[in-house]
């Protein structure tokens, strides 16, 4: 309770001013809508003559979902680099609290942010011919929350070392291209170059983006095409961003601890 | 008892000494100045003693928590009002405190209670639900304060309460803050450079390049800088000075376009002095000393001069815009 009570009261602030500003809402509508118009009518039209051995949507709908996961963790861990510019990170830093407790309330905050939006996707994936069954959504969400989770524990990580918010987005636009791009989410990585390989295996982008497929297409394709394209194993994919998110919160906390 | 006991603290950051060896204690439900210059030393006292910076050396204690060691303790005993603002400006009023007070550990069961009781205190009760964005800066600054107290702190810290506010708004904030030790018996310390905010405090310690130069109450501190204050002006400034001179009875000082005159008793000096002095003279004021003149005594400089550094200003406007 003692340890709980500070992480739900951060969480909380979190979600309120997410509550109150409109346009981040709307967007969050928006973003996956455009996504999924951009990429369900017009990707699909020119690539679907690929040779994957599956139809290209299905192929890209969980990059979409990782990307828009992506986008929407690493801008809610803004907050923190707002917090400290307009001095109430210092409120929160002088109260009787732990930084682990400051630190998951906010990773917290982004990830449920981030996996609602990942949720509204995974709402409107009929529309565009994707085909989810009801049996993978469960575990589908929980890597929805897993991913959110370690994409929301770098922002946090990054957050805690800027001092202004242009140059945490100036960061946050160099790091989010090669994550996706390196992540699996346009191209399978079972036969790129050795550097490419290297980043991708430290890029949680990549194990989100795994995972998901295997989830989602377990039943639809043969296990042998599924298997030429996939990386890891579920489990071992869970474990990954499980570390990661420690890590990253881990570095965040020393961070906190360095800079107040 | 003294809710606060500081001993030989030292905060270096590399070549820079902020605070060089500074001791005091407040006592229980008095208010305790910190006077001095911007750069003096006072926010980063502030800092060690809320347990943000970790002093480099010497000791402080809260309520007998110690800084460095019982952080937490020290925390709960600590309402802190910052410098700079620090309010979450989209959530209301109500919010900000409910937020502080959670994290405090306030119980459910009494919250309620402490919210109405903190913000009748300021006046904000009827704003309560109100986006702290469109709150004045007096408001907010009120609101910080009934913040700060609704964990029931053993001492209140304010830095620079009233900086970036207007005239009128600092008068306001003073009757809260004169309500807050009448009322509660609320021990306060607050650093501030204007000198006249000083004259409310029981005690003062003037604060000069990290080392305090005095210590005392705003009456005894004046009463050092020997009685009343002379100043005249002429347009033959060197036949003046010569003339006074010869003279005694009093303490002679120069400033930029006229001469001081510290007497004992300046009422019946002055008439005296007039008689005496065949220069032309232009202009003479007598008044009672200051604790600019205090200031001035015990660094030899004014504090106004320290004041009006561009780069100072520049800050200064900054944070108006920002409340």
């Amino acid at each position: 309770m003692k340890f709980l009570q500070p992480i739900y009261t951060i969480w909380q602030r979190e979600i309120i001013r997410y509550w109150r500003d409109k346009t981040r809402i709307i967007s969050t509508l928006i973003q996956p809508l455009m996504f999924l118009a951009i990429f369900g009518a017009g990707l699909s039209q020119t690539l679907s003559a690929g040779n994957f051995g599956i139809d290209f949507v299905q192929f890209m709908y969980p990059g979409i979902i990782a990307m828009s996961v992506m986008g929407v963790a690493f801008f809610s861990t803004i907050s923190t680099v707002w917090d400290r510019e307009f001095g109430f990170l210092k409120e929160i830093l002088v109260a009787p609290v732990s930084r682990v407790s400051v630190a998951l309330g906010k990773t917290l905050g982004a990830t449920t942010i981030a996996s609602l939006q990942a949720l509204i996707l995974l709402v409107l994936a009929p529309f565009i011919g994707v085909k989810i069954s009801l049996i993978v959504i469960p575990e589908l969400l929980l890597f929805m929350i897993l991913l959110s989770f370690a994409i929301s524990g770098m922002g946090l990580l990054v957050a805690s070392l800027m001092r202004t918010t242009e140059s945490f987005g100036l960061l946050m636009q160099i790091l989010i291209f090669p994550m996706f791009f390196i992540s699996g989410a346009f191209f399978p990585l079972t036969a790129v170059p050795t550097w490419m390989g290297l980043l991708a295996k430290i890029n949680p982008l990549t194990y989100g983006v795994d995972a998901f497929r295997q989830i989602l297409l377990s039943n639809q394709v043969p296990q042998n095409i599924l298997d030429s394209f996939s990386l890891h194993s579920i489990p071992v994919n869970a474990l990954f961003l499980l570390g990661f998110s420690a890590l990253m919160v881990g570095a965040a906390v020393i961070a906190f601890n360095k800079k107040s | 008892m003294n809710i606060i006991r500081v001993e030989n603290l030292i905060k270096t950051f590399r070549d820079f000494t902020a605070v060089d060896g500074i001791s005091f204690e407040v006592k229980k439900g008095e208010i305790f100045g910190f006077l001095g210059p911007n750069g003096a030393g006072k926010s980063t006292t502030i800092n060690i003693l809320s347990t943000l910076l970790p002093p480099t050396e010497g000791n402080a204690f809260i309520n007998d928590f110690d800084v460095l060691s019982q952080k937490d303790e020290v925390r709960r005993s600590i309402g802190l009002v910052f410098q700079d603002p620090s309010l979450d400006d989209r959530l209301t009023a109500e919010e900000n405190l409910h937020f502080h007070a959670k994290l405090y550990g306030v119980p459910s069961d009494v919250y309620e209670e402490r919210e109405k009781e903190v913000l009748q205190l300021v006046d904000l009760w009827d704003r309560k639900k109100e986006l702290v964005r469109n709150f004045s800066g007096g408001m907010k600054r009120r609101l910080e304060i009934a913040r700060g107290l609704i964990h029931y702190p053993s001492v209140l810290f304010l830095d620079e309460p009233t900086i970036g506010l207007d005239p009128q708004t600092r008068a306001h904030l003073w009757d809260y803050i004169l309500k807050l030790k009448h009322d509660k018996q609320m021990t306060i310390f607050m650093t501030t450079h204007y000198m006249n905010e000083a004259e409310y405090c029981d005690r003062i310690a003037i604060i000069d390049h990290g080392k305090i130069v005095a210590l005392d109450t705003p009456a005894q501190l004046k009463k050092a800088v020997g009685g009343d204050i002379i100043t005249i002006k002429s347009s033959d400034m060197n036949s003046l000075k010569k003339e006074l001179a010869k003279m005694s009875g009093f303490n002679l000082r120069e400033e930029a376009d006229s001469l001081c005159l510290e007497v004992n008793d300046g009422e019946s000096f002055l008439p005296q002095l007039m008689r005496e002095i065949t220069t032309v003279i232009d202009t003479v004021e007598l008044r009672k000393p200051t604790l600019d003149d205090v200031f001035l005594r015990m660094t030899g400089r004014s504090i106004r001069e320290e004041e009006a550094s561009g780069k100072e200003k520049m800050r200064r406007e900054m944070k108006m815009r920002r409340r």
